[in-house]
């Protein structure tokens, strides 16, 4: 077993406190993704779930034993950095077996090993190969070979494709993601880039200010943002929000927004009247003359079979993903319907998402 | 006029031709996107114009003039790099000021002050110009980057992947506002990146660039439905276009001579297929967020279109596929028009 238990991990520098109380389990064999803006504490979770960092409170369990105040090397895990070094003096075998060099592991188990691994990776054909000479993805494939061919508990990653191009960081993203399916070994996975997350990840936590906001499958998140930095950090573009001011009874089914009436799904909790915010993404937008909110077409971003059309209302820029050959042209009016379904609820102080049978749905089904 | 025309423009370092007979011109005003991969090219056809490089071959003209054998200096050219060289010890007032006080320009304190709060009301820093440019996050910093290559107000933008070093985030919202600033201005810019996104949000042409060589420069629809090459439309699109053998499918009319159907999600019409027989299987929904890809196999071939979030195909689910108007390639690569 290698689950990963982190309770009320805390970490202080000086007096600037990087993780705040944070708890949450990675179960055996999951794909965990940390997300957030540069700056959140992501990094400084993963250094101490490595031991490069120790706590200044908390505990920390891998495969349930208590590992919080051990020293990296006697914790069974990989680190995968960001910038990959290879010893480009040595060869793709030797650079993949080194680590089990330096543990003293015998010539011919390291010999099998290494094939092994190389299978897994499809860089098998390049044993012999000088790793100067390689294309970029098969020096990356060549240093995830290093990081499993020890087999360890656990990998940590730290944004391990950040430097590549964008084209061969989707590859990379599917390979990555594979080889989890085959290997299945628990990995926590660092990032600021949200389509990485949504693709790899079993379960995300999205981390600000050094607080976990959200931990939740990739869909819960997207579709269920507890609360509005959330919403706004996934998705692109992001989750729109429409201001308006009120309180809520339960069982609540309608708001007036912009003097117009949006039905949303039943309320389940009662609110003074505060600021609040009606959340929508930019695809549950469509338009529709019959609506009473009202805007005028801003802009358009063209993306090929999709467009995103930025609308002024008289509450800022509601953004709309629609297919790329609707036709509009700026300055010109529109309606806009939201999906019901799809609608969120926010107290604007707090930010956090108000309780709706949405959401009801979500958390029992 | 701040145009930029490049005529048989070739560079090599050593036997790797980094630019090989490139011709381009860009005209007052307009904002091309060069897009290719890493060793395309881009940023030496950025260097080469700047001046910072020396073409083997071919004449650059500038604003008119022929700018092949001037210096740098001379070009009247401004360079945004993707790392912000910003001078740490400098507030952010002081580093968009600089390149105004280089002994060689002539300009008063009180010009120097108006043109800095200019340029960052422009870029919307102009609530910081006292912090030192350490204390800004990420995004600030690209800003300030960018009002210092504005400050001068030189005739024409390089800018090389400027925003690649942000996240997601900040990078969407400076596309828009370089798009913006741009478009205030009448700027005429050049940028390069490896972002399909970028280019295709922010450019009036889009320049596609591998091994050195432009494959093909348009309009990102054009781009985008009318591919030149099969290279080409595997540049633009996500998902990556479907590239299949005739025969797969109803071959929808190809033209003779095809032998490779380019289909995007909207050149596919899927369905249902009653009874379970159908050409195709759904593997799974794969669900991203903002897009939702559709997997399916037909006859052993893997498609991934974008699916609508509310899709009620599931796994396993026997699917119709028919194409609707696809792209047609022949045996070398290229597109072969049909008149429509």
């Amino acid at each position: 077993m290698a689950e990963i238990r982190v309770e009320n991990l805390r970490k202080e520098f000086g007096a600037f406190v990087a993780v705040r109380d944070s708890s949450f389990v990675v179960e055996d064999g999951e794909f965990f993704v940390m997300l957030g803006p540069s700056g959140c504490g992501k990094t400084t979770t993963l250094r101490m779930i490595a031991g490069l960092e120790l706590p200044t409170s908390g505990r920390i369990l891998l495969g349930g034993e208590g590992v919080s105040q051990k020293r990296a090397r006697e914790r069974d895990i990989a680190f995968v950095f960001q910038l990959f070094a290879l010893y480009p003096h040595m060869n793709v075998r030797r650079n993949i077996g080194f680590p089990l060099l330096a543990q003293g592991m015998p010539k011919a188990e390291i010999r099998q090993r290494v094939e092994e691994t190389a299978r897994l990776l499809r860089i098998d054909h390049l044993l012999d190969k000088s790793v100067s000479g390689l294309a970029g993805g098969d020096r990356q494939r060549v240093a995830l070979g290093r990081a499993i061919v020890r087999r360890p508990k656990c990998f940590l990653m730290d944004e391990p494709l950040g430097t590549l191009d964008t084209e061969f960081r989707d590859l990379m993203v599917h390979e990555l993601r594979e080889l989890h399916n085959r290997i299945r070994a628990t990995t926590v996975y660092v990032t600021h880039d949200q389509l990485e997350a949504m693709s790899m990840a079993d379960k995300i936590a999205v981390m600000n200010h050094g607080v976990i906001e959200q931990f939740g499958t990739p869909r819960e998140i997207y579709d269920r943002p507890a609360s509005m930095f959330v919403a706004d950090f996934i998705g692109s573009p992001p989750m729109n929000f429409l201001s308006f001011h009120g309180g809520l009874e339960r069982g609540t089914r309608a708001v007036t927004v912009q003097g117009a009436r949006i039905d949303i799904p039943e309320v389940l909790e009662a609110l003074e009247p505060a600021d609040m915010a009606l959340g929508i993404r930019p695809e549950h937008v469509r338009f529709d003359e019959r609506s009473g909110l009202r805007g005028a077409v801003y802009g358009s971003e063209y993306l090929g079979t999709t467009q995103v059309v930025a609308v002024e209302t008289a509450d800022g820029l509601v953004k709309a993903r629609v297919p790329a050959d609707v036709k509009l042209s700026i300055g010109e009016p529109v309606g806009l319907a939201l999906n019901p379904t799809r609608l969120s609820l926010f107290h604007r102080a707090s930010g956090r998402a108000i309780r709706t049978a949405n959401r009801e749905e979500a958390l029992n089904g | 006029m701040a145009d930029i025309r490049l005529k048989g423009v070739s560079k090599a370092f050593g036997d790797r031709q980094a630019v090989a007979d490139l011709t381009l011109s860009i005209a007052h005003g307009e904002f091309v996107v060069l897009l290719g991969p890493t060793g395309a090219g881009k940023t030496t056809t950025l260097r080469l114009i700047a001046g910072l490089e020396k073409p083997e071959n071919g004449t650059i003209h500038i604003a008119g003039r022929d700018a092949t054998e001037l210096t740098p200096a001379g070009r009247d050219v401004a360079f945004v790099f993707q790392q912000y060289s910003l001078y740490p010890h400098l507030s952010v007032y002081d580093n968009l000021a600089f390149p105004l006080r280089s002994p060689a320009r002539k300009f008063g304190d009180g010009d120097i002050r108006a043109r800095v709060e200019q340029v960052a009301r422009l870029v919307r820093i102009d609530h910081k110009l006292d912090s030192r440019s350490t204390s800004l996050s990420g995004g600030e910093m690209q800003r300030v980057a960018i009002g210092r290559a504005l400050v001068r107000r030189p005739a024409i933008y390089l800018m090389d992947e400027p925003l690649s070093s942000l996240d997601a985030k900040l990078r969407a919202e400076l596309r828009l506002e370089l798009k913006r600033i741009q478009a205030d201005l009448g700027a005429t810019v050049l940028y390069v990146t490896h972002d399909q996104i970028e280019a295709m949000t922010l450019a009036d042409r889009i320049g596609i660039l591998a091994d050195g060589r432009l494959l093909q420069i348009g309009t990102p629809r054009a781009i985008y439905s009318e591919p030149a090459s099969l290279h080409v439309a595997a540049r633009l699109g996500q998902p990556a276009i479907n590239l299949l053998p005739t025969g797969l499918l109803p071959d929808a009319a190809a033209p003779a001579g095809t032998t490779t159907i380019g289909a995007r999600t909207e050149h596919l019409v899927i369905a249902k297929a009653p009874g379970g027989q159908g050409d195709g299987t759904v593997e799974r929904v794969e669900h991203l967020g903002d897009q939702n890809h559709l997997h399916l196999t037909v006859g052993g071939r893997k498609l991934v279109t974008l699916t609508d979030p509310e899709t009620d195909f599931g796994e396993g689910d026997a699917v119709r596929v028919r194409y609707r108007a696809p792209l047609f390639f022949d045996g070398a690569g290229n597109r072969i028009a049909v008149s429509t």
